[in-house]
């Protein structure tokens, strides 16, 4: 590929997680590639993520999901690695295996059945996970609560996901990727002959390009329309609190709480329906704070610093969209809301499928035809 | 460094590491401190570098200091009182465990 004609091989549209990553898995193939970003008073998911990087119950129902989320966790560790030793930027990756708090009985059997589906669910039978009581939690977490009980899986792990962001803009910019932030992309053009030209609100053309990969999060579904792409997604409200700073006590991230490399403990999550709206709200702060309070009954006394809320990008059924356009071969869209597990397979393997222009048979799984039977 | 625009006529007695000094009714601690010239009101937990006030709105958290024997407490936003004793913060605190009982 890398038709001269075009200013690049590869224009990406959005700069968040996502596409992130794609821009420096298509830089560490030497394509040129440019992303473009909003500024600052964009909806910037990538900014409020709570840093997991986890495997443990996802994917009940789509195993490929589940199977995607271990291989990118698999990855995750030298990918992590090899940032650092290109960028200088430590995103504090650790992976020690993480914890499924279940406060009461009924928490406790779901999470044990969604775990079982899953292992009856994988190809090889070997989906990885041990369920817990609560003094082997107790063990490994001393400040562990009257709860039931949970699960450990070892695959699972965190890190800081804003350092994650900078390393692989840093490393973008350090392999001759261009990042134009401020420019918010509003047509697509598929041109005669193949090849994109990419417009801003003035109708200015910005760029062209040989593809073009839609990771806008929540202005991906409108970008999409205009070359032939469904994409179907919402926001879905996740809020956050943030406690003072103490020397690391935690050493396992969990459901509810992990403590940070910088020694704040996170609390969530939660969902809702609340249209694009960022605001956070006492009865949600509140239910997020009793649940972790209930698991970690000592974090009680630490002061709250900071609260926020975060959009999610959500599909129907909760599990990634990946899709090229039939009409217009050469326009890629992803779509999820773990950004931050499946950074190292999309860094390390979705940048080969753009490069080579066709998504494997195995991740057909995530196209949204899905929705439509 | 800071100078007063008007000298202290509510004199408020405080005690930082051990020194008596006299602050203003109604300053904050962060006010109190940088008008003495104390600069370092804590040591970071990674560098161990001195840090102080950036941007003394409650904002920053570089201001951290301990104040009657609660640390992480942000010195902008606490206003002194008479026999205050307040500590800088080196490092991280400590959350201590509960025995099981």
């Amino acid at each position: 590929m890398g038709s001269p004609m075009q200013d690049y091989d590869v224009a990406v549209i959005g700069g968040g997680l996502l596409g992130s990553a794609f821009g420096w898995g298509l830089t560490q193939r030497n394509l040129r590639t440019v992303i473009f970003d909003e500024g600052d008073n964009a909806i910037r998911t990538a900014r409020g993520n709570f840093g997991l990087v986890w495997v443990q119950g996802k994917g009940v129902g789509m195993p490929e999901y589940a199977r995607w989320s271990l291989d990118s966790s698999l990855q995750w560790r030298s990918f992590a690695d090899q940032l650092q030793q290109e960028t200088g930027v430590d995103c504090h990756y650790e992976r020690r295996g993480g914890f499924v708090v279940c406060l009461d009985e009924h928490d406790f059997a779901a999470n044990q059945a969604a775990l079982e589906t899953l292992r009856r669910e994988s190809a090889d039978q070997a989906y990885e996970f041990d369920i817990v009581d609560r003094a082997e939690l107790k063990k490994h977490m001393p400040l562990i609560g009257d709860v039931v009980g949970g699960s450990y899986c070892p695959n699972d792990g965190h890190c800081n996901p804003l350092g994650l962001l900078r390393a692989l803009h840093t490393g973008f910019i350090n392999n001759g990727g261009a990042y134009r932030p401020h420019n918010h992309i509003v047509r697509i053009r598929g041109l005669q002959g193949g090849g994109f030209e990419l417009s801003a609100a003035d109708n200015k053309v910005v760029a062209t390009a040989a593809k073009v990969i839609i990771s806008a999060g929540h202005g991906s579904a409108e970008l999409g329309a205009q070359v032939g792409i469904d994409l179907p997604v919402f926001p879905d409200q996740g809020q956050v609190l943030v406690t003072e700073k103490v020397e690391r006590i935690l050493d396992y991230p969990t459901n509810y709480v992990r403590q940070t490399d910088e020694g704040s403990f996170l609390l969530g999550p939660s969902s809702r329906d609340v249209g694009y709206s960022l605001g956070t709200d006492a009865a949600t702060l509140g239910e997020i704070t009793r649940r972790c309070i209930k698991a970690f009954p000592r974090l009680s006394s630490l002061r709250i610093q900071r609260t926020w809320a975060a959009l999610r990008v959500m599909t129907p059924d909760g599990f990634p969209v990946y899709q090229q356009s039939d009409s217009y071969p050469g326009a890629f869209s992803f779509a999820c809301h773990s950004g931050v597990t499946l950074a190292a397979a999309h860094a390390l393997q979705v940048s080969q499928w753009v490069q080579a222009g066709t998504i494997p048979d195995r991740f057909q799984a995530f196209h949204p035809r899905r929705f439509h039977v | 460094m800071f100078k007063r625009i008007r000298s202290i006529d509510h004199p408020v007695a405080i005690c930082f590491e051990g020194e008596a000094l006299v602050a203003q009714a109604g300053d904050t601690v962060a006010a109190a401190l940088l008008s003495h010239g104390t600069i370092a009101f804590r040591q970071s937990a990674e560098a161990k570098a001195d840090r102080g006030p950036y941007c003394l709105i409650g904002n920053c958290f570089d201001c951290l200091v301990e104040i009657d024997g609660i640390p992480n407490q942000q010195a902008c936003r606490v206003q002194v009182h008479e026999g205050m004793r307040i500590e800088r913060q080196i490092g991280l605190t400590r959350l201590k465990v509960d025995d099981e009982s």
